[in-house]
This record gives structure tokens, sequence and C-alpha cells, in this order.
């Protein structure tokens, strides 16, 4: 645990962390009605798969247009487990077969799919929850990077296995809900998850699993893995002709990224109360990439606030200016990209944090933080 | 009497499109040489590392290396079998400090699992210490390595596959775009490092070969022109022809 203290603590870094679970865990709360707690709550499970970017995308150089899949993984694992739970034969008895979920009944679909059943159990869905994404994650990795397939490709391919997902989902009606997704949640083991209380809770275990995540990348980040990352991003072949299996690096960060995209999945369905494909296609898997990006994509507490600031300039537009809001969005992705490419976290620490070292070298009489120790910190 | 051979290549062919980069070339290097290769340009001298090194797959031939075909392996085995490759333009991960560049580099913790549970310790600090003062970089360990000069930057990389401890090590153009100081002093860092080990140099700087050579190959579109001791070379009519008289 001793290196996990030091990744952790006394980095410069710590100071962000703190502030940012200071923000989620005790400002929102106190600020916000439920109403809108519960929608900063859904903001914040994306903000799982910007996390998981920054490890992927502004780390490993590795750019996935189809992080949604595994958001998806994540969020149907769980709305299968409280679908089930939703559909006792007791207040299901009015269906054709009681027992199943309402959709299956519609579609004609007599008995509960084999691969419904496991998802009885609360254990096996969390279970499933980390080791599906890990294992989809493992076989699409294993597949494209030791083929060396890289770069613009890989982004393509990703994005093409999006769709494919998507109109897997959808025209599979009576396995997975079809275009409504699956809806109508009610309890977990019995506990409301509609009530107000409950909507507390959640968004409070949301955003512990959050910060937990944010602290989990930047432990893995400060190792050496993390500057390998770094240097194979921009270096392959050197890394590579230095005796390491690129591939593999590779394939380990895109699984790590995906479990935590699955886990913030699994957040949405619980908080929001519904899963359905429209939030694991092409167009909201490159809207987790812009939350990254407009974050800064070196910066796992930035993605986090890119993820909240996007989702609530998206919802602010898209009420505002119902037709417009789409083109803002773009405009939004190229202006980062074109005048602040490192994002949030890239203007505060050339506007910001400047300032404020020279404010501690007045206050300390000189001795501030040395500049080269800055410099240094980049996770 | 002869050294063991260290390097065997026999009947190498890569075949670009139907061009022949390189063509049923046979070399041999000892154990402890360091040989030099010389050629215009388009000889095949930069295809012939890649072959070696993993990163072009030969057409046809055979590259055996202390008794192992490295032909089939990937790059990465390579590698821990004691072959390092420095590339012709100097590349060293710009985002990184001197330090970073070279703790990568050492030769431990390969694996996933192995660079998650890496810990610099004192003998690790102590190895990066002693190559950064080899490659006259003790001063700059902190430093951005994308902010060092061009050929501090051809240092760091030389001093990067040092740490690995190579037993060939294979060096594209090392002077290029060095001072003459540097060049000096590269000079003697070559012929230091060249003690235990083979060393494959590309060069075009004749005054440099001459100064580090112990034996010279000629290459001439993909194909073996000369080989033998710089003089001998220097006045070989065909290499006068080709490549030198020019």
């Amino acid at each position: 645990m001793k290196g996990f203290g030091k990744a952790v603590l006394g980095k410069p870094g710590f100071v962000d962390l703190l502030v940012m679970a200071v923000i989620i865990l005790v400002v929102f709360p106190l600020a916000l009605d439920i109403f809108r707690l519960n929608l900063m709550g859904k903001y914040l499970t994306f903000a799982y798969c910007a996390v998981g970017l920054v490890m992927l995308w502004g780390y490993g150089g590795i750019l996935s247009l189809g992080q949604g899949i595994f958001f998806g993984i994540g969020g149907y694992c769980m709305a299968m487990f409280l679908k089930l739970e939703a559909s006792d034969p007791v207040s299901t008895a009015h269906q054709t077969t009681p027992g199943i979920p309402d959709f299956m009944d519609w579609n004609q679909v007599t008995q509960l799919p084999l691969f419904w059943e496991p998802f009885h159990s609360f254990i096996f869905t969390l279970f499933a929850i980390v080791v599906i994404p890990a294992l989809t994650a493992y076989v699409i990795g294993v597949s494209m990077f030791k083929r060396r397939v890289s770069g613009v490709y890989f982004s393509i391919i990703t994005q093409a296995i999006a769709a494919i997902v998507t109109i897997l989902v959808v025209g599979q009606q009576g396995f997975t809900g079809g275009i409504n997704g699956i809806t109508d949640l009610k309890t977990l083991h019995g506990w409301d998850i509609n009530t107000d209380s409950a909507k507390y809770i959640l968004y409070f275990v949301n955003g512990v699993l959050l910060i937990l995540s944010v602290i989990l990348g930047k432990v893995v980040l400060s190792t050496k893995l993390g500057r390998l990352l770094l240097a194979l991003r921009d270096k392959e072949d050197r890394v590579r002709f230095s005796g390491y299996d690129v591939s593999s690096y590779k394939v380990f960060v895109f699984c790590l990224a995906a479990v935590v995209s699955s886990v913030g999945g699994a957040m949405f369905t619980l908080q929001v109360g519904f899963m359905s494909p429209s939030i694991i296609g092409i167009v909201p898997s490159i809207e987790m990439v812009i939350f990254a990006a407009v974050g800064g994509r070196m910066s796992l507490v930035g993605a986090v606030y890119g993820a909240l600031l996007v989702n609530y300039g998206k919802t602010a537009f898209s009420e505002t200016f119902p037709t417009l809001w789409l083109f803002f969005m773009g405009f939004l992705f190229v202006g980062v990209v074109m005048m602040f490419p490192e994002g949030l976290s890239g203007l505060y620490k050339t506007y910001v944090e400047p300032r404020q070292r020279r404010w501690m070298m007045k206050v300390k009489g000189g001795k501030g933080i040395p500049e080269q120790l800055n410099e240094n910190a980049r996770v | 009497m002869p050294n063991k051979i260290a390097l065997s290549i026999e009947g190498l062919t890569v075949s670009f499109d139907g061009f022949k980069a390189v063509d049923g070339l046979n070399l041999y290097i000892e154990e402890n040489e360091l040989r030099v290769i010389i050629g215009p340009n388009g000889a095949g001298k930069t295809t012939v590392l890649d072959l070696i090194c993993g990163k072009t797959k030969a057409t046809s031939g055979s590259i055996e290396f202390r008794g192992v075909e490295l032909t089939r392996l990937p790059e990465y085995r390579l590698v821990q079998l004691g072959v390092g490759r420095k590339f012709q333009t100097p590349s060293i991960y710009e985002n990184l400090t001197v330090l970073e560049n070279l703790e990568i580099s050492y030769p431990k913790g390969r694996s996933v699992l192995g660079s998650l549970l890496f810990k610099r310790t004192p003998e690790v600090e102590q190895k990066i210490m002693d190559t950064a003062k080899m490659i006259f970089l003790e001063e700059h360990l902190d430093t951005m390595s994308g902010l060092l000069s061009h050929g501090k930057k051809q240092w760091l990389e030389i001093g990067m596959l040092l740490i690995q401890d190579p037993a060939l090590l294979m060096l594209d153009e090392p002077v290029a775009g060095m001072s003459v100081v540097e060049r000096e002093k590269t000079a003697s860092l070559l012929s230091m490092i060249a003690k235990g080990r083979s060393l494959i140099v590309i060069e075009h700087d004749m005054e440099f070969v001459k100064r580090i050579a112990h034996k010279v190959t000629v290459l001439h579109q993909g194909k073996l022109l000369a080989e033998g001791s710089m003089e001998a070379v220097q006045e070989n009519p065909k290499v006068i022809e080709v490549y030198l008289g020019h």
C-alpha cells in the first residue's frame, strides 16, 4: 500500500482530487434539489467513460469510438437483473407467459432465454459487470492489437462494432427490449430505487465509485506502466525494440477502460431507471470522447469536469435550441481541439497554476513549488 | 586467430513488390567486432538493420545470432536475446524526462504486471546514473528529453540501448547532425562500449568511420560490394566507382 499512498497523497494532483470529491459529495448534494442531483448523477456516469478514455486515448494514444459498447454492457447487465426482479409471476400475472419480462411477452417469447437466467443473481450481475466488458475488450484488443491495427483504423473498427451492437440489440427485440430498451425497473432486492431517498443513496454510491475509479487510474498511471503508455503513444517502435510486447499493454489499458466504463453504465441504469440502445451507439460513444477532450485528455480529474460541463451544456442547449444543439456540440469539439487541445486542464495548467505558484512564493517568501515539479505532474 | 562468429547472415533477400532491397546478402560479424556498413543512398543499409532487428520480415535467407534463428521471432523476443537497435532519427520519448527514458529501457518489469509492480530500487538508480554518465547526460536527468539538442538526443537513444546491455548493438548514423566536438565524444563512446559486444554502425562520415571501424562492409544495390579494412576498401576500384569517387 506504500505505492498507493505515494501515488495519491502528497502529489500536486491530490488537491485536484480532493476538490473534485468535495464538489461531488458535498457541494452538489447541498446545492441541488433531488431532480437536479439525479441529473448530475446521470452526467457523472458518463464521466466513467471519459476517465477510461484519458487512460486509453490520452495516455495510450488509442482512440476508441466505441466506449458506448462497454457502458452498454454494464448498463444492460444491471437492467437485466432489475427487470427480472420486476417481472415476478405475481405482478406479470396478466401476461400470456407470467414471470418473464413484459417486452418478451409482447414479442411472443414464451420462455426466458438461457442467457438471462444467471441474471436472477445479484452477485452474478456484479461479477458480469466487471468480467464481461473485460473479456469483450480482451477479444477485440487481442484480435486488433496483435495484428497491429492502430490509429484511425482502430477508431473506425470500434465505431463499426458500436454500430453492429446497436443494430443487434434493436433487432433482437424479444431478447433485448429492442429500441425501447429495458424499462420499468422498480426494485433492487426489494428496495425501491425510484424513491427520493434511494436516489440520494445511489447518487453517493455513484460518486464514491467514480472517485475510486479516478484514484485507480491515478495509481495505474503513476507506475511504470503509465510512463510506458506515454512512450508507446509517442514512439511505438522504440518501445517495441526495447523488448516490450506492445500489444499486451494496449490490450490491458483497453480492458481497464472497458471495465471502468461498464461500472458507469451499471450506475446509469440504477439512477435513471432504464437502459436503451440510444445510449450505447455511435453518437454517445463519440460524445464520450468529447467529454474527455473538453476536460483535457491527459487529466483524469479534468475528464470528470468535462463530462459534467458538456452534459450540462447539452441539456441547456437542447432545451433552448432544440434544432441547433447538435451543431453546438460539433463546434464545441472542433473548437476545443483547435483552440485548446489540452482541454480545461490545459487551460488550468497554463493560466491558473502559474498564478497559484507566484502567490505561494509571495506567501512563503520566495520558496514556491519548483517549476520542474509541476511540469512533471502529469496525472 | 579469428574470433567466434556472433551473427551470421546467409542468402538474405527481401523484396518490396519485386524490388529487391537486399539481394542474397552474406554477412558475418564476430564477437567483439565493430563493423561499419557504408554505401550510397538506397544501397539497403538501413534495410539490413531492419531485417536483423525484425522490423522488416525477410523474403528468404537466414539470420542467426549465437545459434538462434531470428527471422521468425517477434521483435521483443529479439531484444530479450540481446539485439539492440538505434534508429536513424533519434527515437526517444519526448514527453518523458531523460531519467524516465532510461528507466523504461531498463530491462526489468517488461510484462504488464511487472511494469505495474516495478520499483525504482537503488540498483536501478545506480544503473541509470552510470549510463547517464557514459552518455554525457548526468546533468540532464530531470530534463524533458524533447528539449535536448539533436546530438544529445542521439546520445540518449544510445544510452537507452546501453542500459539493456545488448550483445549486438546496431547504430544507424549515430553522429548525424552532431557538432565536431560531439562527434569526438561519440567516437570515444563507441570504442568504449564496443568492448564485450558486437557493434554494427551505418555511417557516411568517412573520417568517423576511419576512427572507429575494425572492418568495413560496402553495400551497393542490396548486394555486398566489398569487405575488409578501411584502407583496403578505400583503394578498391569498384568502391571508388560507385561510392567514394564522387
